[in-house]
């Protein structure tokens, strides 16, 4: 099999799964008094400390969640409400067109329930959000601003964008500003502190550890509001029985992608360049998507003129490559990608678009089996057309 | 192409999977005859939250999920495709067309010819599949003939009746010989969670099954008369025209009743003006029937005059007729009167046959 869907999720590292099997063979609730729960209490701080420093963040900084879409969630609505309680005017929202769901619907859900007013930032044609766009929306009415949400690296296109720049410009109008560094941490350089920002999603199992936990980073003169209210765990911010086992191997996983950065980065992106290369050189229409220099060290993104997305996937599928369309909807259908719309793409080429992306396990031979059935598919696909009514 | 003979063995098929047990089943007897199989799911709706919910429907976010999980218990892959702008163009705004024409479309049908077997198929075998695979209870053997399923309650050799020989050399319908009660007692065998789903029934499109106010709503209020056929009186109003079918009598609001006191029933729509002519039932009966676009697929086009049966409407009566050619048609002599024969629908011709009656051909009933 060639995997070649990093971006979606990518195996875990040997240390990470480990200190997952070994932890999880303790017992103790890190929130009780006695022996058990002070170990295991013991291993959560450990591993905040952990993630905390490979991350540019002081411990107290780093809480604990469920995942990226949690994390999200409680950056966006809860930075949201805490700072209109403390100025019912701040009422808007800005963030950029190319946000993974997880903020898009979150945004979208508090212009819809909380009547927020949301600003979408646009991109340019490489997927760029530019500080001049950001300093233009906040020329005005900036104190009616109650949260900025951008993200750090594009989960599609793998567009890097100019975070710190960014929250700059948040800093010199004094809004918070939520990255979304899923996919940027341990693929790039993800220093929290330097960085500037207020807010910081990162996720386990896109770097190397389990599915189901994740941590915000948060300044600590931050305010947030919780969505999850119980035994006040995480500083009261984030209710829940702590995943012991989970955080553990999170942190290692973490604090390992981030400490071998940098070779991983070169290693991948040449194979990555490899794979661009014949890619192109085997079908010379494909259109690679995204900023062709600052992006992602394992990220690809091509339309394919002519072919439909969804029928490449199932013919390379057939072949053993496993590969991306983006994101369906909940009923399983391929959907155009908002990104390259926003990017200018018309829904041609949205829809004809597949992602590539390459992790710590990639090997060139899996580069080799994607270039080996890449032409038939597309000469397959191309016949079959698109789904669309015209005919 | 690959005829019957030639599809027995291991051939790359396509499984339409609905999330009903027939199609289920159907993928599993494919994969267990050898062939490569793949599912897929159509995403019929624009909005799948519109369609109907629940097990009745074939479009639902339910019904996709019970559709994967059949796939993954069969072990095959499985994808979603979405069909939802050819079905909405080809099938739904067909079938509100039709009826702003006066006439009575079967959507079931069109799926099959336009999308199932048509724009799936297309798409299938361009992407190197050699058949499309369905739970449909019908016959289709290595002769190439459509025959009626031994079940024959759940028989939809009529909804098949329509495809060219072409489609049906890509098709096949692994529980022809099957009872619906066999298919859901396999289900069960081979651990099915849809085994006990209850059948779909009624259009897909028409979430609440209101298909008067579902026209109502495309087509807006239309008033015009009601008229007796056999005095042109007028006996009512009625608020479109394109809300009536040949033969139906309720729901007619007539301000007065039949001087017999008997019952009435719509016996034609006439959109130019708008008007519903109703009559007693006898009035009703048909002994010729007109009908277009003919596909021959039991044989030949036919150059003289065959005795046979014909279908006139899904589950409809089946009576015997002498069915001929007429021109770019054909025309069938009814050997016995039937009632309520609405333009639009098929008219499906069998000849009768110990191994399952075979379909003939089909055409659109003018009018």
């Amino acid at each position: 099999m060639a995997y070649l869907d990093h971006a979606a999720t990518t195996p875990m590292l040997d240390v990470a799964l480990e200190a997952y099997v070994a932890t999880a063979r303790e017992v103790g609730n890190a929130s009780a008094l006695h022996g058990a729960g002070r170990q295991a209490r013991r291993r959560v701080e450990e591993s905040r400390e952990r993630v905390a420093a490979a991350l540019g963040a002081r411990p107290a900084e780093v809480i604990f969640t469920g995942g990226g879409t949690e994390s999200d969630n409680l950056a966006v609505k809860g930075i949201f409400w805490a700072r209109r309680s403390a100025d019912r005017r701040r009422t808007r929202v800005v963030s950029s067109a190319v946000e993974h769901h997880a903020v898009l619907d979150a945004v979208d859900w508090l212009a819809a329930q909380e009547g927020a007013e949301v600003s979408w930032l646009p991109v340019d044609a490489l997927g760029r959000v530019t500080p001049q766009r950001l300093r233009a929306e906040l020329a005005t009415a900036a104190d009616q601003v109650a949260v900025i949400t951008t993200m750090w690296a594009s989960n599609e296109v793998g567009t890097v964008q100019p975070v710190a720049e960014l929250a700059a410009v948040a800093a010199e109008h004094g809004v918070p500003l939520h990255t979304d560094a899923i996919q940027a941490v341990g693929q790039v350089p993800v220093d929290f502190a330097a960085s500037g920002v207020s807010a910081l999603t990162v996720t386990g199992h896109k770097l190397g550890g389990p599915a189901g936990v994740g941590a915000l980073v948060l300044a600590r003169d931050v305010a947030v509001t919780p969505l999850l209210h119980g035994g006040g765990q995480e500083r009261d911010v984030r209710s829940g029985t702590l995943d012991t086992a989970g955080i553990v191997a999170f942190a290692v996983a973490l604090e390992t992608a981030v400490r071998h950065q940098q070779e991983y980065a070169a290693r991948v992106a040449a194979l990555r360049d490899d794979l661009v290369a014949r890619v192109r050189q085997a079908v010379p229409e494909a259109v690679l998507n995204g900023d062709p220099s600052d992006r992602l060290p394992g990220n690809a993104h091509f339309s394919f003129p002519g072919c439909a997305g969804d029928a490449l996937l199932l013919l390379l599928d057939a072949q053993g490559i496993a590969c991306s369309t983006g994101s369906a909807c909940s009923a399983g259908v391929a959907q155009p990608s908002h990104v390259l719309l926003a990017m200018g793409a018309d829904s041609a080429r949205a829809g004809s678009s597949l992602r590539f992306t390459l992790g710590h396990t990639s090997t060139p031979e899996e580069v080799d089996a994607l270039i080996a059935a890449l032409p038939e598919a597309v000469d397959r696909a191309r016949r079959a057309g698109s789904l669309r009514a015209s005919r | 192409m690959p005829d019957g003979a030639e599809k027995v063995v291991g051939v790359r098929v396509l499984a339409a999977m609905s999330g009903g047990v027939d199609s289920a089943v159907a993928a599993a007897r494919a994969a267990e005859a050898g062939h490569d199989v793949t599912g897929v799911h159509l995403a019929l709706a624009r909005n799948p939250k519109t369609y109907r919910t629940g097990a009745r429907g074939c479009c639902t976010l339910e019904d996709s999920r019970d559709a994967r999980r059949a796939a993954d218990m069969l072990g095959i892959p499985f994808y979603v495709w979405d069909m939802a702008e050819r079905f909405q163009a080809d099938v739904v705004d067909d079938f509100v067309a039709e009826y702003a024409a006066g006439r009575t479309p079967n959507p079931c049908l069109r799926c099959n010819e336009k999308i199932k077997f048509a724009a799936v198929l297309d798409r299938a075998v361009a992407l190197g599949f050699d058949a499309v695979v369905t739970g449909h209870h019908a016959r289709l053997g290595a002769d190439g003939l459509l025959r009626r399923s031994v079940d024959l309650a759940k028989d939809q050799s009529y909804v098949l009746g329509v495809l060219t020989r072409e489609q049906l050399g890509r098709s096949m319908f692994p529980l022809g010989d099957s009872t619906k009660t066999q298919v859901r007692a396999e289900a069960t065998r081979r651990g099915l969670a849809v085994a006990d789903k209850p059948d779909s029934h009624d259009i897909c499109f028409i979430a609440d099954g209101d298909t008067r106010g579902f026209l109502a709503q495309r087509l807006g209020a239309a008033p015009g008369d009601v008229v007796d056929g056999a005095t042109g009186e007028v006996v009512g109003r009625h608020t479109g025209a394109y809300a009536y079918t040949v033969g139906q009598r309720r729901g007619l609001h007539l301000d007065r009743p039949a001087p017999d006191g008997r019952p009435r029933y719509v016996l034609s729509i006439t959109p130019k003006t708008n008007t519903v002519t109703v009559g007693p039932a006898e009035a009703l009966a048909v002994s010729q029937v007109q009908a277009e676009s003919p596909v021959w697929i039991g044989g030949p086009r036919p150059a003289d005059p065959v005795e046979c049966e014909v279908q006139l409407r899904a589950h409809g009566a089946v009576v015997p007729a002498t069915v001929a050619v007429t021109g770019d048609g054909l025309r069938a002599e009814l050997h016995q009167p039937v009632r309520g024969v609405a333009a639009g629908q098929a008219i499906v011709a069998y000849r009768p046959d110990p191994a399952g009656d075979i379909v003939l051909g089909s055409a659109t009933i003018a009018g």
